[in-house]
């Protein structure tokens, strides 16, 4: 295996962290959602629905391209919390975060609602009438019971979130040690005379990496799974 | 102490109906799809109401639009299946309720429902690997630990085998009379509503169709077979011999298969109509032994093949015979003959009632 550069390692390491992230911001956004779209009867339903899935959908450069309209400096949102809170998403490493929820949530989300559908309502009932309000039923019954589910879309949303390229790319750009990730890196290594040795040795990282990811996801669920039976 | 009034319409079918309840179980007994469940989802706040009025005691939990939602009516519900929660222990399961009952509220203690519902050993288990037996009575102590107002029974014996249901169906009655809490019980078994229940509200069709004591509701059952008498006693000294026990009543002993208890305590002895035989001089030669001594009451069944006859038993208990037209004619069975009632123990159920 050849030698990986200090720069695939801080491609690497930022990967990591962007991915930590987005898992730690993205799983209770997620959490919210599915419980809403699992449980809520509201108009919209289906829309809010459609929304969360689109990115899964639309070319990733067509959602980078949204979050830059919309988070950029000159863009309605991203104006109004640079001069508010002077938070900037903007080719900054945390734009990255925010492209790799936005691109993660369809699957934590999917894999959360799923496992919150699969708890029987009747516990729930019953934790009602033992005095638990709806709030408590939610945080003693449901989600310890979806907890299979939540671990698996966390996994699941790190993985994609550490693979994340297009959205990423449109909205912060490549900036060595600040939004290069793991993808752009291997793009930009392709582009390069020379750079073979090192695209396909990260191109191997990402590869173990996913997998890594996908074998724990299915083995957190399982034994989740477990301790519940 | 309880008073449920009932407007609800639920798809195809509605509820339209009114009972009281006071201390003690008040059974709603009657086929299934009758109503019972809807009944007991209304009471608990699981469902709203179009109109009517749930008081449990001075309190006020439903009234015309106004609905106290589940978890601050202080409701017990004893599920037909267990639902215990599977992430937690037994023990926790069982603390589940406690955690959102006032301080000032929590007039159960611990120990004595553990110890009385035999589940001291399973504390520290997970609900799914307790057996459907063991989970019920789980299910019966962490109801009866969150201190409520009013014990809901959604025929929690339905889905046990007929062992286990022996084993629990006593500890309903020893709950019943130690923690003095006013128990709604749903149940179409005759058996289990005439042990328990100080009243009983027939259901039919959403609707009341009969009430009162179990006595007088099943006596006066309009199908021969599902008439079925009460007849109260104490148990007296068992012939070790036979494996007999008699039911000292005023009217004369029931004999009962096996040995069913502690002398002197009070049971209720359930008699199918169509189990008891007429006779106008004490039998002599006949291997029937419980004989029971009454005066006729009235007559009823109209031009049937079948009628039944109504005893008035000495000390005041109600039971019914069914017997042919014919016999009641030839025998000349009117209103005021005494009359010696047969009832074979044979057919009378040996099992602690």
């Amino acid at each position: 295996m050849p030698e990986l550069s200090p720069a695939a390692w801080s491609a690497i390491a930022l990967s990591f962290k962007v991915a930590a992230v987005a898992t730690l911001w993205g799983v209770p956004v997620a959490t919210a959602l599915a419980l809403l779209l699992a449980r809520g009867r509201f108009p919209g339903k289906a829309l809010l629905d459609g929304l969360i899935h689109l990115p899964l959908v639309l070319p990733p450069v067509v959602t980078g391209y949204a979050l830059l309209l919309l988070l950029g400096r000159k863009g309605p949102i991203g104006a109004f919390l640079d001069q508010q809170f002077g938070i900037v998403f903007a080719f900054r490493w945390t734009g990255a975060v925010v492209a790799a929820v936005v691109m993660a949530l369809p699957i934590i989300v999917r894999a959360i609602r799923l496992s919150i559908e699969a708890v029987d309502v009747r516990l729930e009932q019953a934790s009602g009438t033992l005095g638990a309000g709806r709030v408590a039923t939610f945080f003693l019954v449901t989600l310890p019971l979806s907890l299979p589910g939540i671990l698996a879309g966390a996994t699941l949303g790190f993985a994609k979130a550490l693979g994340e390229f297009g959205a990423t790319i449109t909205f912060v750009s490549n900036i060595p040690g600040e939004t290069r990730t793991i993808a752009s890196a291997i793009y930009t290594a392709s582009q390069t005379p020379d750079g073979d040795a090192e695209a396909l040795a990260l191109s191997a990282v990402a590869a173990v990496l996913g997998l890594i990811a996908l074998v724990a996801s299915e083995l957190l669920a399982r034994r989740a799974r477990g301790a519940l039976s | 102490m309880i008073d449920v009034d009932i407007r609800q319409r639920l798809g195809d079918f509605s509820l339209d109906l009114r009972f009281t309840g006071g201390a003690g179980v008040t059974a709603l007994f009657g086929p299934s799809g009758s109503g019972k469940s809807s009944v007991i989802k209304a009471i608990a706040g699981l469902t709203r109401l179009d109109a009517g009025r749930i008081v449990v005691g001075d309190i006020v939990l439903a009234d015309d639009g106004r609905h106290t939602p589940p978890h601050r009516r202080r409701i017990g519900v004893v599920f037909q299946e267990a639902r215990l929660l599977p992430h937690l222990s037994v023990r926790s399961n069982l603390r589940f309720g406690r955690l959102f009952t006032p301080q000032a509220e929590r007039r159960i203690a611990e120990g004595p429902v553990i110890d009385t519902l035999g589940i001291g050993h399973l504390l520290t288990r997970r609900p799914a690997t307790l057996s459907g037996g063991e989970q019920q009575r789980v299910a019966l102590g962490r109801a009866l630990l969150a201190s409520p107002r009013l014990l809901l029974m959604d025929e929690p014996l339905a889905a046990l085998d007929e062992a286990r249901r022996r084993e629990i169906l006593p500890l309903i009655e020893t709950l019943r009379d130690e923690f003095a809490i006013p128990i709604v019980y749903v149940s179409h078994a005759v058996e289990e509503v005439a042990r328990l229940a100080a009243k009983v509200v027939v259901l039919e069709a959403g609707k009341v169709a009969r009430e009162g004591s179990p006595a007088d509701v099943f006596r006066t059952a309009t199908d021969r077979f599902e008439i079925v008498s009460v007849v109260a006693g104490r148990l007296g000294a068992p012939d070790d011999d036979f494996r007999l026990t008699p039911v000292e009543t005023p009217a004369g002993p029931i004999w009962l298969n096996g040995l069913a208890g502690p002398v002197g305590r009070p049971v209720r002895v359930l008699v199918h109509a169509t189990d008891v035989a007429l006779s106008l001089a004490r039998p002599d030669g006949l291997s029937i032994r419980t004989v029971l001594s009454g005066t006729i009451a009235g007559v009823s069944g109209g031009d049937g093949p079948a009628v039944t006859v109504d005893l008035a038993l000495e000390g005041g208990d109600r039971l019914a015979a069914s017997v042919t037209r014919r016999s009641a004619v030839e025998l000349d069975l009117t209103p005021g003959r005494s009359v010696f009632a047969l009832v074979k123990a044979a057919a009378l159920d040996e099992r602690p009632v």
